[in-house]
């Protein structure tokens, strides 16, 4: 499926955040993550499911003011 | 000395770490600021993992960090932005932005009240960007903030203090409140006045990451802090408008 990734079409094989974020080689970063807007815990990324043109959000620790 | 929810620096300068030349010289900032905690954010992470070897650098400082929320334009984004910073940063400090005008980076205070009391009440211990506006400050309390963080003058500007006559208002009206200027400091003077006012902390960035030297500016603003802190603590004269002898007017020799 089609997924809309940190703002750009991504297809991914996987069908849970936690695989997407494995697949697309964000696993064993530290990154948090949200789905559609909404905060997803690192603990419930196996268990969230994926559907087509879902909005994933994968953000790290950056410089800020 | 004061107490960020439970927190008492020794110093108490809140260092921004965005836009200095290289990671190195942010280091050599941090440490001759003495800050005691820095400032950071969440962006979009790249594939090549830029967010990761940032994150090693700001532990090795071995410094507290202070999450913002910079960019966040309605409630729902700041909140989600907060949850997301405190499972990265494993932190429930949250500075909490929520920009209402972009050419002057003004809070839109209105959801900044509604944005507190979501995360007040979800555990956070939220830091509020806000402006000297005295209701909204009893707002942000109302909502369980503990600290208030009026801005100096618009993020980046280096317009120093304002509203010196609302920031000293804004100190009156709440004396026990943790107060810290943030956003606007332009110069270790703009930091040494409003510690002179009985500010508690300044928050700043752009003044100390873009000058020649970042790591002797930091310095500068160190000893400027501790300075207006010591003298606040010293209890200032009142400005007066004329002139008043220092030099003893009795016993002066009569020359005329």
């Amino acid at each position: 499926m089609t997924l809309l990734l940190n703002g750009a079409p991504q297809d991914v094989a996987a069908k849970t955040l936690a695989d997407a974020l494995a697949e697309l080689g964000f696993g064993g970063r530290i990154v948090a993550t949200a789905v559609n807007g909404d905060f997803v815990p690192a603990r419930k990324r196996a268990e969230t499911a994926l559907s087509e043109g879902d909005r994933i959000e994968i953000v790290a620790p950056m410089q800020g003011g | 000395m004061a107490s960020f929810y439970g927190f008492e620096p020794d110093n108490p300068l809140f260092l921004g770490t965005a836009q200095y030349p290289s990671p190195a010289i942010l280091a050599e900032a941090v440490k001759r600021s003495g800050a005691e905690v820095v400032t950071v954010s969440l962006r979009r992470e790249s594939s090549g993992g830029a967010g990761q070897a940032f994150w090693a650098l700001i532990r090795e400082l071995g410094v507290k960090v202070l999450p913002n929320t910079a960019g966040c334009h309605t409630v729902k984004e700041a909140v989600t932005t907060a949850q997301m910073a405190r499972e990265v940063f494993g932190t429930d400090w949250i500075k909490l932005e929520v920009i209402g005008e972009d050419d002057t980076l003004r809070p839109d205070v209105i959801a900044l009240v509604e944005a507190a009391r979501i995360l007040t009440d979800d555990g956070f211990k939220v830091f509020p960007y806000t402006t000297e506006d005295l209701v909204v400050g009893g707002r942000l309390l109302d909502a369980g903030c503990e600290v208030l963080m009026p801005w100096g003058a618009p993020i980046g500007s280096g317009r120093g203090l304002n509203n010196p006559y609302g920031l000293r208002s804004m100190r009156q009206h709440f004396p026990d409140v943790p107060l810290v200027v943030d956003a606007g400091i332009g110069l270790p003077s703009h930091a040494a006045q409003a510690m002179e006012m009985g500010y508690d902390g300044i928050l700043l960035n752009t003044a100390v990451a873009k000058a020649g030297d970042p790591a002797a500016m930091a310095e500068a603003f160190a000893l400027a802090i501790r300075a207006g802190r010591q003298a606040f603590a010293a209890q200032p004269i009142e400005a007066r408008d004329m002139a008043a002898p220092s030099t003893p007017v009795m016993g002066k020799a009569f020359l005329a």
